[in-house]
């Protein structure tokens, strides 16, 4: 059967009799089971799990028909689960021999309302160990290859959620956000990935790498999907006391205002990926939306405060892994893990808290700053999300100062706390994806995905798939 | 230059209840110092006015109902399932204080 790209297809298929949910199970696994091994974007497939839901699914159609989907909005659709997202009783590794055979006792929130909202769960996907990277190559299970180009990273550190949809092995992936980690590999594998407000979904039962930072999003096909599963996600959970419910939507506003921020647009930009991102603000403008040119002056100092305060939270929470109650002890962490517990313990140690953390909590400030007063001005900010397409497996692995500056323009989203939409934008002259941002004020999700829809109605950048047999 | 020497590493590492190599502490003591070093940029930026940013959510205080819902707790079987090293369903540990 021809997969389907989209949740909105996978319904419309499964609604029209077209294939029922155990095809298309079958057809996914059956496309994992063909390339898979070579991308190595699962760590976990949990095939008797999926063929399970499937007939659930099955069943609920042909019992309800439509109204089935009007009580489960996600009913059909197959997740694959970044393996940082706890399961119960499945294998959750965060990618790193120290979980090697972890198997929880309970399951994340946003994993209890994707089941609840009718998505079936094919499997537990790759990345960077502990979601530490922008390549997937700190992997301790092997790196995940672009489907793109295999000779490329996919991005990360939600490398394998990213590789895994850009193969069409499942319909939709949900991956961490804590620098970039949704919105890059999105990017480089063409993708419309989802970084929410800070504290618009629950964290709670998902491995923890930066708890100020880290935001649960999703990586999808279309805009419109992001929206579907960002609404059944969202909002209050007593497990998580940083979550509010989201506001009403004040999204609908006639003109729109897009910054263009200058900081993002200088030395160090490909030159394909500037142009590329400039051609998507074109396309907005051509639909009716002003654009201005806007500062965002702290910007260059973003990776400098993000490498204090998120591997500071870093070795505090990993910190919990003694081998004790769970997982093996301290020896079986990888190089990046030791070197950000390593670093994060440094700036905490006494006589260097004060010239470190605390000098990045206060430029912390200084860039939320810098945001609050541009969205004076406009309503959304426009920039690319990295500044080159994925690059060549190997090409930074050895030197990691080279790989954290890389995060330079997704960082900052994640230390204001605001919410960032990467959204394919056009290919390489050699062929490689390319995405651009668009980021709001905190819980101004509903005007990105406005913006979004908008633009993929005028392109069709986002259905392109890979030829995997390359 | 800012330089984090072997023995800066070592110290660091035994905060973090981390044993290194010693070819592990030659490489962190290089890659550490020009990651602190590019950090150490931030001195540049006027802070003097500018208070401290550790959470974005603004929210304090949160709490919720003060009631134990039973679907919502582990059973003590499940609470020890990560590891076989338990006695009589509690986690062996090592001895912090001596005879």
């Amino acid at each position: 059967m021809e997969i389907p790209v989209s949740i909105k297809e996978v319904q419309a298929g499964l609604l029209n009799k077209k294939f029922d949910a155990t095809q298309l199970v079958n057809s996914y696994l059956e496309r994992i089971k063909k390339y898979d091994k070579e991308i190595n974007s699962f760590l976990t497939v949990t095939e008797e799990r999926a063929f399970s839901d499937a007939k659930k699914v099955d069943e609920e159609i042909s019992n309800k028909a439509e109204k089935a989907f009007s009580e489960k909005p996600l009913l059909g659709a197959v997740v694959a689960l970044k393996d940082l997202y706890l399961t119960k009783g499945i294998r959750t590794t965060a990618a790193s021999k120290v979980l090697t055979d972890y198997i929880p006792a309970y399951s994340s929130t946003v994993v209890k309302r994707l089941e609840e909202a009718g998505a079936i769960l094919i499997g537990k996907t790759n990345c960077d160990a502990w979601a530490h990277g922008a390549s997937g190559e700190n992997s301790d299970f092997g790196p995940t290859k672009n489907p793109w180009n295999k000779a490329c990273v996919p991005g990360g550190s939600s490398s394998g959620s990213a590789a895994s949809i850009a193969s069409s092995f499942a319909t939709f992936a949900m991956g961490t956000d804590t620098g970039g980690s949704i919105r890059q590999p999105s990017s480089f594998c063409n993708l419309v990935g989802l970084k929410p407000t800070y504290g618009a979904v629950s964290r709670y039962g998902v491995v923890a790498m930066a708890s100020s930072l880290d935001s649960m999003g999703c990586l999808t096909s279309t805009v419109t999907d992001a929206r579907k599963i960002f609404n059944v996600i969202k909002g209050r959970d007593e497990f998580d006391g940083t979550v509010k419910d989201f506001p009403k939507s004040n999204s609908g506003k006639k003109k729109i205002r897009i910054g263009i921020p200058k900081e993002y647009f200088t030395e160090g930009l490909d030159r394909e990926v500037e142009k590329l991102a400039l051609e998507a603000s074109h396309v907005l403008k051509k639909n009716g939306v002003e654009l201005v040119d806007v500062t965002l002056p702290h910007t260059k100092y973003a990776v400098a405060v993000y490498y204090i305060v998120q591997p500071a939270e870093v070795s505090s929470n990993l910190g919990r892994y003694d081998g004790v109650r769970f997982g093996n002890d301290r020896e079986a962490f990888g190089d990046e893990a030791k070197r950000r517990i390593m670093l994060g313990t440094y700036v905490l140690s006494s006589g260097y808290y004060d010239a470190y953390y605390l000098k990045a909590m206060k430029v912390r400030s200084k860039i939320i700053e810098d945001f609050e007063k541009a969205f004076e001005k406009v309503d959304v900010i426009l920039s690319p999300v990295s500044p080159t397409p994925a690059f060549k497996i190997g090409e930074k692995a050895n030197d990691p100062l080279k790989m954290y500056l890389a995060d330079i323009y997704t960082v900052a989203a994640n230390l204001a706390g605001i919410p960032g939409l990467s959204i394919p934008g056009g290919f390489t002259k050699n062929g490689l994806p390319v995405g651009f941002q668009l980021l709001g004020p905190r819980f101004s999700e509903d005007t990105l995905f406005d913006l979004g829809e908008k633009y993929q109605e005028e392109t069709d950048w986002h259905l392109k798939r890979p030829n995997l047999e390359k | 230059m800012v330089k984090l020497t072997k023995a800066d590493v070592k110290h660091t590492a035994h905060l973090a209840k981390l044993k290194l190599s010693e070819s592990e502490l030659e490489k962190f003591s290089k890659q550490l110092s020009s990651i602190v070093d590019y950090i150490g940029e931030l001195n540049e930026v006027d802070t003097l006015k500018t208070e401290p940013t550790s959470q974005t959510t603004g929210l304090t205080d949160v709490l919720r109902e003060d009631k134990i819902e039973v679907e919502n707790c582990l059973t003590q079987e499940e609470s020890v399932s990560g590891t076989d090293n338990i006695h009589n369903n509690y986690f062996i540990v090592s001895r912090v204080l001596e005879k």
